[in-house]
C-alpha cells in the first residue's frame, strides 16, 4: 500500500486519506523519538549514573595538598641548623599557563625579576615536565604577593601561596653538611610518583642531610577539599586536614662550633673536622668556601652556578668527605704507635744525618736531627726515623694499622658519598700497577707521602683513635645509646707516650709552637703535615701560584692528657701546615673559651671583610654585575652539578697519585713544618690576595726547637 | 455533559492545558534553582511571560478561520521583512544579530517565522487545486516559501532555527499529500548534500559543533565541553536526582546556559530520571493532543496548519532533548515551556494558540456551528 499518490485519481478524499496515513506514521515516528529520548535518559541517569556521579563530584570538589612543613635539622643541643620560615611565594604550573610569554612578563614586572632570573625561569619552563610547579620567587613581601594575587584571573597557572620555606640560619657554614632543598625534578617525580612532589611549594632534599633524611623530614601533607566553580573560584571549604610536620633530625654537630670553624677558615679553601673523644660524635664538619643553601632553594641560578663553578676553590665540593690529600707527616704518630705495637722500643734511637740510607739508597730528611728516638721523631717530625722503622717493621704491617686507625676506610655515615682514599701497601701496588713494592715506596709512605691519600674526616678519626686508643666510629646522628668503642689494644703507657710527644709538637720543642692554646690549663696536642702538590722544579710550595702551593694539614686533640676533642684541619694549597694549625688552635680555643675564640675571629673577619655569608653575598653581587650577559642561560640540574663536582674531586685526587708516580723519591726539601714555625711572619699569607700577613691571634712565642 | 463546571471552561482542551501548566511551573521551579534559589531573574519572568502568552493564545484561539486565512500571506511577508531588517541591521551595525529592538521588547523574527511558514504553506495548499498536488506547481511556490526565510536565518547565522523552518515546512508538504517519490529523492539528495553543506556552507564554529557532537571527548574543554558537562549533569542525577536546589553542575557553572538551552540538564540533575520522564511524558501529551487536533480537523487548511504547529513544537523539543543528551550537535534551540526565553515561549504559545483555535473550529463545527468549506 504505497503512501504516494497516483496521478490519475487526485481528489479531496484521496488527499485526506493520505493525510491520515502520513500523520499517523509521523505520530508513530514522534512516539519512537520520545521513547528513544526516555531510553537515553534512563541510560545516562541510571545505567551510567556511577560514572557521571564521579565526574560531577570531581568537577565540584578540588583537592589541594598543603605541603607539609619540613622537619627541622637540629644540632646536638637542639638549636636549628635548618628550620622553616613562613613566607609568601609564587609558583607556576607550566602546563596551565595560557599565554606563557605574556604571563611570565607580567609576573616579572610584578615581582621585579631581573633579566638573569627571567632567563633562568624560561629555561626551567622549557625543561620542565609541565605538571610540576616551578618556583618563581619566594620570601616575597606582602605587597608583591598581594599584587600577584589580585591579578590572578588574568594569570592562569600562577599559584601564589602562603607557606613555609627552608631557612638555614648559618647559611654557607652548613651548606655542604646539610645540603639544600629544591622543587622535585622530573626524574625525581618519575621515580617516586608521590603527588606531593608536584604540589606547588613542596621541596625535597637535594643534597647532604636534607637528601639523606628526606623521608624522615618530609612529614605528611595536609589537604584542603574545596568546592569550586567552573571558573576555579572557591565557593566554600568542604573539609581540611592540617599537615603533619616532618620529624626533626638531630645531628651530633655543634652548631656554633660548625659556624665558627667555617668562618674561621676565612679566605682559605679547606676543612675542619672535630670529633668528641668520648662518643665519636662529629661536632663539626666545616668545608669552605661553600654555597649558601638559602639561595639554592628556588633552584640554582645560572649566575650563581657560574660563579661557584668558576671558583678554583671549588665551593661546591664537600672537602671533608671528598677532598683527598696526602696526609704527610700527620700519619707519623699513628705510624709510631704501629711500631710500638710491633715491638719497637720508643727509646730505640737512630741517627738522622740529614737523611738515612734505606736499602742501598740514601733518602733525605728535611733537616739534620742527629740522634732521634720516637718522641723526637714525632715532635721534630724527623723523616729518617720513620724511613728506618717502617722499613724494619714492613710497610704492609704499618698499612694494616693505618686502616685500623681509619685511613682508607669508609664510615657508616648518612652521606651521599665519601671518598676513602688510599693506604698503599705491596698488595695494593701490585693490583693497581702490576709492580712490586720498592723500598722507596716504603720511604714515601712512611711519612704520609707517595700514594697515601686521606680525607679530612679520616684524619680526624685517626686523631680521635690516637688520642683515645679506642676504635671510635664517627657518628653524625645524635643518640644516647652508643656502644662503647672497643680498645685498639694499646697499653696506657704507649698511648700516654704518643700523647706527650704530640703535645711536645705544640707545647714543647716541636714544629707547631704557634698552635698553643691561649688558655692556661688546656694543652693541645697535634701533628703538622705538609703535602706537596707539584715538584720542586715547578714551585717551592710556599709561594707563587696558589694552585702550586703545598697543602697544610694538622691533626690535634685536647686536652692532651685527657682528650676531650680531637680533629683535623686541612688547608688546600695553604703553603704548608702553618696555614692549618692556627685554625685548629682557634677552633679549640673556641671550644674551651668561646669568647676568646670569637674575639680572635672577629679581628680576622674585620680584615677579611665580613663573615663568610656576607662575603659570599657581596661576591655574588659583584659577579652578577660583571658577568651580566656572558653567562650561559640554563643552569645545569642539581644531579648534573653533583656528578660534575664529584668527578672533579676524583680527578683532583688522581692528580695527587699521578704526581706520586712521577716523583717516586721524596725531594730534598724542608718539610716546611719547622721551617714555618721558625719564620712565623711568612705563613699566614696564604691567599692570593695581598692581605697583610699579620699573625692573627695572640700566640705564645715559644717556637723553640 | 458536565453540569458543575461552566461550559466555557469545560470546553477548553484540558488534556493539553494540564500538562502544559504542570510543565511550565516545573520549568519555573528549575529556573528558580538555576538562579541559585531565587525567583529572579528567571522564574518570575518565565511565569509572567507564560501568563501573557497564554492570554495571547486564548485570543488567537478565538479568531475565525477566515481571518486566519486572510492574514496568512501578509503575516508571512511581514515576518520576512523583519528578517531582512535583522540582516540589514547586522550589516549596518557590523556583526551579526538575531533580534530587533522594538521598545522594551526584543523580538526575534526567526522565531516568529516558524509558525508563520506553516501558516503560509497551509494557506498555499488550501488554495492549490486538488489536481495539481503532484505537479511542479505544488512544489515550487512552497519551496520558495520555505527556502527564503531559511536562507535569511542561516545567514544570521542560526542553523538550528533554519533547520526548524525547513523541518516544519517539509512536514506540511509531506502531509499535504505530495508524491512520496519526491520525499524519497529529496532524502537521497540530502544524504549527498549534507557532507557538501558541512564543508562549504557551515561556519567553522558550526562545523566544530558537529564534529565534537560525534566525539565530545576530543575537545573536552573546547566545544565538546557543553555536551560533556550536560551529560555529566544528567547522568549524575540518577533515578531520583540530587534534590531541588542541590545541583552542583548548574550551581557551580559547569553547565553552560543552565537556564536556557541546557535547562533540561539542570532539571535532570536535580530531579533525576523521574523528572526527565515527567517532562517527556508532558511533552508527549501536548503533542499527542496537537496531533489529534490535526487529525480531527475537518478541512485541509485546518489539518495542515495544525500539523505544522505540532511539527514546529516537536522539532524544538526533540532537538533540544537530543542535544542535551549528547545525541545531536549543539544548536541553539531552547526547550519549550521550560527554558527561560521570551521568543521561544512566544513561538510555542502561538503554536498552541493556533492549535486551540483549530480545536475550537472543529468542536464548534461538530456542535452545530457553521461549517465553511
Amino acid at each position: 500500500m504505497p503512501l504516494g499518490l497516483t496521478k490519475k485519481i487526485l481528489n479531496e478524499s484521496v488527499l485526506t486519506d493520505s493525510f491520515d496515513r502520513r500523520s499517523f506514521a509521523l505520530g508513530l515516528g514522534g512516539l519512537s523519538v520520545g521513547m528513544l529520548l526516555a531510553g537515553r535518559m534512563g541510560y545516562l541517569a541510571i545505567a551510567e549514573n556511577d560514572k557521571y556521579a564521579v565526574e560531577s563530584e570531581s568537577n565540584r570538589v578540588n583537592l589541594t595538598l598543603i605541603p607539609p612543613r619540613r622537619g627541622w635539622i637540629l644540632d646536638r643541643n637542639g638549636a636549628p641548623l635548618a628550620s622553616n620560615e613562613a613566607d609568601f611565594r609564587v609558583d607556576i604550573i607550566p602546563e596551565r599557563l595560557q599565554d606563557r610569554s605574556r604571563e611570565i612578563e607580567t609576573l616579572g614586572k610584578l615581582l621585579d625579576l631581573d633579566e638573569s632570573k627571567m632567563r633562568d625561569l624560561h629555561a626551567k619552563i622549557d625543561e620542565s615536565a609541565g605538571y610540576a610547579p616551578i618556583e618563581v620567587a619566594s620570601g616575597l613581601d606582602y605587597d608583591k604577593f598581594a599584587a600577584v594575587s589580585i591579578r590572578l584571573p588574568e594569570l592562569p597557572g600562577v599559584v601564589p601561596q602562603r607557606g613555609f620555606s627552608r631557612y638555614y640560619p648559618t647559611g654557607p657554614s652548613v651548606g655542604h653538611l646539610i645540603g639544600y632543598v629544591g622543587a622535585a625534578s622530573r626524574e625525581e617525580f618519575e621515580k617516586d610518583r608521590n603527588p606531593l612532589l608536584i604540589t606547588p611549594g613542596y621541596k625535597i632534599g637535594k643534597d647532604g642531610i636534607e637528601k639523606q633524611f628526606e623521608q624522615t623530614l618530609r612529614g605528611k601533607p595536609g589537604a584542603r577539599r574545596v568546592e569550586v566553580t567552573a571558573a576555579g573560584r572557591i565557593v566554600r571549604d568542604l573539609s581540611s586536614r592540617a599537615d603533619v610536620q616532618g620529624d626533626p633530625v638531630q645531628l651530633t654537630i655543634d652548631g656554633p662550633l660548625q659556624d665558627y670553624a667555617a668562618r674561621r677558615l676565612g679566605l682559605e679553601s679547606g676543612s675542619v673536622v672535630v670529633m668528641d673523644c668520648l662518643t665519636g660524635d662529629l661536632l663539626c664538619m666545616a668545608s669552605m668556601p661553600s654555597f649558601d643553601p638559602n639561595s639554592f632553594s628556588d633552584g640554582i641560578g645560572s649566575v650563581e652556578y657560574a660563579m661557584l663553578s668558576e671558583n678554583d676553590r671549588v665551593p661546591l665540593r664537600n672537602k671533608v668527605l671528598k677532598g683527598l690529600y696526602p696526609p704527610g707527616s700527620t700519619v707519623k704518630p699513628m705510624h709510631a704507635m704501629a711500631f710500638m705495637h710491633e715491638g719497637i722500643d720508643p727509646e730505640e734511637s737512630i741517627i738522622c744525618g740529614g737523611g738515612r740510607r734505606i736499602g742501598n739508597r740514601f733518602f733525605n730528611c728535611w733537616s739534620n736531627h742527629g740522634q732521634v728516638n720516637m718522641a723526637k721523631g714525632i715532635y721534630q717530625s724527623c723523616d729518617s726515623y720513620f724511613y728506618h722503622f717502617a722499613q724494619k717493621v714492613g710497610f704492609d704491617k704499618v698499612a694494616d694499622y693505618a686502616r685500623r686507625f681509619g685511613l682508607g676506610q669508609e664510615f657508616d655515615l648518612p652521606v651521599a658519598s665519601q671518598f676513602y682514599g688510599t693506604v698503599p701497601d705491596p698488595a695494593w701496588k701490585l693490583k693497581k700497577y702490576g709492580q712490586q713494592w720498592q723500598p722507596y715506596d716504603t720511604v714515601n709512605a712512611s711519612i704520609g707521602q707517595g700514594y697515601y691519600l686521606a680525607s679530612p674526616l679520616q684524619l680526624a678519626v685517626m686523631a680521635t683513635r690516637i688520642a683515645t686508643g679506642r676504635h671510635f666510629e664517627p657518628a653524625l646522628i645524635k643518640t644516647d645509646k652508643r656502644k662503647p668503642a672497643p680498645s685498639l689494644d694499646f697499653k696506657p703507657d704507649q698511648i700516654a707516650y704518643i700523647r706527650k710527644a704530640m703535645s711536645d709538637v705544640v707545647n714543647g720543642p716541636g714544629t707547631a709552637g704557634r698552635a698553643r692554646l691561649p688558655i692556661d690549663d688546656v694543652l693541645i696536642a697535634g701533628k703538622t703535615g705538609t703535602a706537596q702538590v707539584v715538584s720542586l722544579s715547578v714551585s717551592n710550595g710556599k709561594s707563587g701560584p696558589w694552585k702550586y702551593r703545598d697543602h697544610g694539614l694538622f691533626i690535634f686533640f685536647a686536652p692532651f692528657d685527657n682528650p676531650r676533642y680531637a680533629g683535623a684541619v686541612v688547608i688546600e694549597h695553604g703553603g704548608g701546615s702553618g696555614a692549618a694549625y692556627p685554625i685548629a688552635r682557634d677552633v679549640m680555643t673556641f671550644m674551651f673559651d668561646p669568647q676568646k675564640g670569637l674575639d680572635a675571629l672577629n679581628a680576622l673577619e674585620k680584615e677579611w671583610g665580613g663573615t663568610a655569608q656576607q662575603r659570599l653575598q657581596r661576591r655574588y653581587a659583584e659577579y652578577a654585575r660583571a658577568a651580566g650577559e656572558a653567562i650561559p642561560a640554563s643552569p645545569p640540574l642539581d644531579r648534573e652539578i653533583q656528578a660534575r663536582v664529584d668527578a672533579e674531586a676524583r680527578l683532583d685526587a688522581r692528580r695527587s697519585e699521578a704526581f706520586a708516580r712521577k716523583n717516586p723519591r721524596p725531594a730534598r726539601r724542608a718539610d716546611s713544618d719547622e721551617a714555618q714555625a721558625e719564620q712565623p711572619a711568612a705563613t699566614p699569607a696564604t691567599t692570593a690576595s695581598p692581605t697583610p700577613t699579620q699573625t692573627p691571634a695572640p700566640t705564645p712565642t715559644g717556637d723553640g726547637q | 455533559m458536565n453540569t458543575v463546571i461552566p461550559a466555557p471552561i469545560a470546553r477548553q482542551p484540558w488534556s493539553m492545558l494540564t500538562p502544559l501548566t504542570l510543565l511550565t511551573f516545573f520549568g519555573a521551579a528549575v529556573l528558580y534553582s538555576a538562579a541559585g534559589g531565587s525567583f529572579s531573574p528567571f522564574a518570575d519572568t518565565h511565569l509572567l511571560r507564560f501568563a501573557i502568552f497564554l492570554v495571547v493564545a486564548l485570543v488567537i484561539a478565538s479568531l475565525p478561520r477566515d481571518l486566519a486565512k486572510f492574514v496568512a500571506y501578509p503575516a508571512y511577508i511581514g515576518v520576512l521583512v523583519l528578517l531582512l531588517g535583522v540582516e540589514a541591521m547586522g550589516a549596518v551595525g557590523g556583526g551579526s544579530q538575531r533580534w530587533l529592538e522594538l521598545g522594551p521588547i526584543r523580538l526575534q523574527p526567526s522565531e516568529l517565522m516558524k509558525p508563520t511558514v506553516a501558516l503560509a504553506l497551509a494557506r498555499f495548499y488550501d488554495t492549490l487545486p486538488t489536481g495539481m498536488f503532484s505537479s511542479w506547481r505544488a512544489l515550487l511556490p512552497a519551496g520558495v516559501i520555505i527556502v527564503m526565510p531559511a536562507l535569511l536565518v542561516l545567514m544570521q547565522p542560526d542553523l538550528g532555527t533554519a533547520l526548524a523552518i525547513v523541518f516544519s515546512g517539509a512536514v506540511v508538504m509531506f502531509l499535504a499529500g505530495l508524491p512520496m517519490s519526491w520525499f524519497l529523492s529529496a532524502g537521497a539528495a540530502a544524504a549527498v548534500a549534507v557532507p557538501l553543506a558541512y564543508n562549504f556552507a557551515l561556519k567553522p564554529y558550526q562545523q566544530r559543533r558537529v564534529t565534537t557532537f560525534l566525539d565530545p571527548e576530543s575537545d573536552p574543554l573546547g566545544s565538546g565541553y557543553h555536551i560533556t558537562q550536560s551529560k555529566i549533569a544528567i547522568g549524575s542525577g540518577g533515578f531520583m536526582g540530587k534534590g531541588f536546589n542541590e545541583g552542583s553542575q548548574s550551581h557551580l557553572q559547569y553547565l553552560p546556559e543552565p537556564h536556557t538551552d541546557f535547562v533540561f540538564a539542570t532539571m535532570a540533575e536535580e530531579w533525576g530520571f523521574l523528572g526527565g520522564l515527567f517532562v517527556i511524558v508532558c511533552f508527549g501529551l501536548i503533542l499527542y493532543w496537537g496531533l489529534k487536533v490535526a487529525r480531527n480537523a475537518t478541512n485541509r487548511f485546518d489539518r495542515l496548519l495544525a500539523a505544522g504547529m505540532v511539527a514546529t513544537m516537536f522539532f524544538y523539543i526533540a532537538i533540544n532533548l537530543m542535544m542535551v543528551m549528547g545525541m545531536a550537535p549543539v544548536v541553539g534551540i531552547p526547550l519549550p515551556f521550560m527554558s527561560h526565553g521570551g521568543s521561544s515561549m512566544m513561538t510555542n504559545m502561538l503554536c498552541l494558540g493556533t492549535l486551540m483555535m483549530i480545536h475550537r473550529w472543529t468542536t464548534q463545527g461538530r456542535s452545530g456551528g457553521l461549517q465553511t468549506n
